[in-house]
């Protein structure tokens, strides 16, 4: 019995590769079951890349016509949510090409800044501060800061932090090595945190000397 | 523990990776240090914020659109 257990154990899959290999068979309805899975998701990606609703209904369209044209080159030893991401965050580089014709555009660009990289608005937020906006006006706040920060950070904390990819499932879907990933989470979240201040931190009551400063 | 390497920390004491004898160090520096407790604060809150609020939501209407679009293709063979 409990060598059958640890067979079982050994052999337990992902649920994705199941529904994978059922429409490797022609059972087109598991994949009707994978778009419906993670289309919010890849919408979401091609959003913060392309900043476009446009390029990113046409991403998401794409990135998933493209899998499953090419699903034959999935590998089973990977998640095939990041293999999908992976193609959605190579359709939207490259509707940004074309948007910009002539121009390179890569999750390289626009990093020659240290800002953020040492914490200035030191003042503290308000207990829950989300709560002090409605939820059109929070969605905006949070959609201009971000937009705000270069592509480079942005992808990597919408892949990272929003859409819960790991340090290592994040480097290996943008072709960057950990220790950069780590680098640009890094200022990608202190540079949010800097701009989020202005919205989020306490209107009232003693500010804290910024001449104190970090040491 | 100065407040750069306090800094050069974050994010693996905001991600739960950090080693019992760093992480001692690093909340007595955060005892100490009022401006390095906001900042870890204000970051965590900010990550939560994100994760928690849909920015960029697809509309049932349009979800359904591009589905049944995506699908359309794939059953004609892309």
């Amino acid at each position: 019995m409990s060598t059958i257990q640890s067979i079982a154990g050994e052999n337990e899959q992902h649920p994705d590769l199941a529904l994978v290999e059922r429409v490797r068979a022609g059972d087109v309805s598991a994949y009707d079951e994978l778009v419906r899975k993670y289309e919010r998701q890849i919408f979401r990606i091609a959003q913060h890349i392309t900043q476009n609703r446009e390029d990113a209904e046409d991403v998401m369209q794409d990135a998933f016509l493209k899998a499953y044209e090419k699903l034959d080159q999935f590998q089973g030893n990977a998640k095939f949510y990041t293999w999908l991401v992976r193609i959605a965050v190579n359709e939207s580089l490259m509707r940004l090409r074309k948007r910009r014709t002539g121009k390179m555009v890569s999750i390289d660009e626009d990093l020659e800044t240290d800002e953020g990289t040492v914490p200035r608005d030191l003042a503290d937020w308000a207990p829950n501060p989300e709560q002090n906006y409605n939820q059109a006006e929070l969605g905006e706040i949070l959609r201009k800061t971000i937009q705000g920060l270069p592509q480079g950070f942005r992808v990597v904390f919408a892949l990272r932090d929003v859409e819960g990819l790991s340090t290592e499932e994040t480097a290996e879907t943008l072709g960057l090595s950990v220790p950069a990933v780590k680098s640009r989470l890094l200022r990608a979240r202190l540079q949010l945190r800097e701009r989020l201040s202005r919205y989020f931190k306490k209107k009232t009551g003693p500010a804290i000397p910024q001449e104190a400063g970090l040491k | 523990m100065t407040c750069s390497e306090f800094i050069a920390l974050l994010d693996d004491l905001i991600d739960n990776s950090i080693a019992l004898p760093i992480r001692v160090e690093i909340e007595h520096h955060m005892h100490e240090c009022e401006h390095c407790e906001i900042v870890f604060n204000t970051t965590r809150k900010t990550i939560e914020i994100y994760r928690s609020n849909e920015i960029y939501d697809l509309p049932p209407n349009l979800r359904e659109r591009l589905h049944a679009a995506i699908m359309a293709r794939c059953k004609k063979g892309c």
